[in-house]
């Protein structure tokens, strides 16, 4: 495989930014509460690092977001080949499907508390059941646009419906699961955050809100640049299997 | 476990001539929608034998092979494999399909696409190993072997189609218009790899096509259809092994050829 070289050139305007609130803070005679210079966020981060506080908040917040991820996958991997598999199905729970799932995340955060209290397992489930869904449709769709002929092979071989789902039904929908995968890794992140900020003493979005009760904005910046490195890396991590996986 | 490659093994006419057919319509209708695609077919084919089945498109050629194959059942009447009524599709009936891309797995090798009839089998991979090269070797595709399928031209990709099929070790081979994809020249080489094939395997096999000139060329029998019937019948005198030189000019092969050309045209009128 071609490895793609770093562009520096897309480094510009970033390095442009830091520099720029750099001399800012530094030169502007007024004590800010709100912004922090990049060095005091540097700071502020090799501190967290150094006393732990960085390193737990992160277990805590991928625990949760992982261990969420993978429920909503499995679950929404299974009924979402169920229901691509058997129409009947699909329409009978097409209605439930479709008024549960746009209630957004934070807002069930008030049921989770209730079932739950504080704590990973009320965050877990709240990121298992917004990851399941985009697992669910982009395995209900991909499931659904297997190929006919492939379905009459099967048939003709006489599988039976264990074998025709795992040797032609999940291989031929896997790239299209696959997206939906991204995209529920990607919200995974983001809702883990979204509980901890708003209810959740834990992991990196209580952190961020610590920070900013107790007006200490370089560890707040710290924690969203952190979180930024994450959300990329998880990324960078599932395009390049995306790649291994579905290379021609 | 019959050996497809070695011809000593199996002969190519079985010993004895059996009194039931192997396949058999009778009386066979099918009707879709208030629609009559089938109408009242009895059909016999020995074992062994190669039949032809030509017709122009829409009169149910494939509705037939369907019908043999277990993926379509008969409004009335019935199809009869071996004395018993076909009611789902079996391992020893295989199906070569002409769409060839869409019938073979994109994201397993050539390889690996030979060996998914072979894996719910009691084989050793050793055996089974042995058994796809055996079958890759009889299409020409040994040195593809790791290539997948979109990888592979038209004429190589039917080829692993049709190795797939001789892994289920099929008693009777139906093949839908399987070359109709195929420039000429790979259909010419297609063509003759099957009288090959047909004779090591002993398969009894029932090929649907509209090339009158293929059906003659292949076939020991070539059966003509007008919509929902088969109307005609012709036996090909011709001898094997033929070939694209000569055959075409055998006397009995232009006789086929017109008849079978008046047939077509007649059905237009």
């Amino acid at each position: 495989m071609k490895r793609r070289r770093f562009d520096w050139r897309g480094a510009v305007l970033p390095v442009a930014v830091i520099a720029i609130v750099q001399i800012y803070v530094m030169t502007s005679r007024v004590k800010f509460d709100n912004i922090a210079a990049p060095t005091a966020i540097a700071a502020a981060g090799w501190q967290a690092v150094a006393d732990g506080t960085l390193l737990q908040a992160t277990l805590q917040t991928l625990g949760s977001a992982l261990g969420g991820l993978a429920i909503g996958t499995i679950l929404g991997l299974v009924l979402g080949v169920l229901f691509g598999l058997w129409q009947p199905l699909n329409r009978a729970m097409l209605l439930s499907v479709e008024a549960v799932r746009p209630i957004p995340s934070v807002a069930l955060v008030p049921v989770a508390l209730l079932i739950f209290g504080f704590g990973y397992r009320m965050e877990i489930l709240l990121v298992a059941h917004g990851t399941l869904w985009p697992v669910l449709i982009f395995t209900r769709s991909g499931v659904r646009n297997v190929q006919p002929r492939l379905l009459e092979v099967s048939r003709l071989l006489g599988f039976g419906l264990w074998t025709r789902v795992w040797k032609i039904v999940l291989p031929a929908a896997l790239s299209q699961i696959f997206v939906g995968f991204r995209i529920a890794a990607a919200l995974a992140l983001v809702i883990a955050v979204t509980v901890e900020i708003s209810a959740n003493p834990l992991g990196i979005g209580a952190g961020l809100m610590t920070a900013e009760q107790t007006l200490r904005p370089g560890l707040m910046y710290a924690f969203i640049v952190w979180l930024g490195l994450i959300g990329w890396a998880l990324n960078a991590v599932l395009l390049q299997a995306q790649r291994r996986l579905f290379a021609p | 476990m019959r050996n497809i490659v070695d011809p000593a093994v199996v002969p190519a006419v079985p010993d004895a001539p059996a009194a039931a057919p192997l396949i058999e319509f009778r009386n066979t209708s099918l009707t879709l929608g208030g629609r009559t695609i089938i109408d009242d077919v009895s059909l016999r084919v020995e074992k062994g034998e190669f039949v032809c089945l030509v017709g122009a498109s829409g009169c149910g050629k494939t509705t037939l092979l369907r019908l043999l194959a277990g993926l379509l059942h008969p409004t009335s009447g019935a199809v009869f494999y071996d004395g018993k009524p076909v009611v789902r599709p079996r391992r020893d009936i295989a199906v070569v399909f002409q769409d060839y891309s869409n019938a073979l797995l994109p994201w397993r090798t050539a390889f690996d696409n030979v060996a998914l009839p072979l894996e719910d089998l009691p084989l050793t991979k050793p055996e089974r190993r042995e058994r796809v090269l055996q079958l890759l070797e009889c299409v020409g595709l040994v040195g593809e072997q790791k290539k997948f399928p979109a990888q592979l031209s038209g004429g190589m990709q039917q080829r692993l189609q049709i190795a797939r099929c001789l892994a289920q070790d099929p008693v009777a081979l139906l093949m839908d218009e399987p070359f109709g994809a195929l420039d000429a020249l790979t259909r010419q080489s297609l063509q003759d790899e099957m009288q090959e094939i047909m004779v090591r395997s002993g398969a009894t096999i029932f090929f649907v096509t509209h090339d009158l000139e293929e059906a003659i060329y292949l076939g020991d029998r070539v059966i003509g259809m007008r919509p929902g019937r088969c109307v005609t019948e012709f036996a090909v005198d011709i001898p094997r092994p033929r070939n694209q030189l000569d055959t075409p000019e055998h006397p009995e092969f232009l006789r086929l050829r017109r008849a079978l050309l008046e047939f077509i045209k007649g059905g237009e009128t």
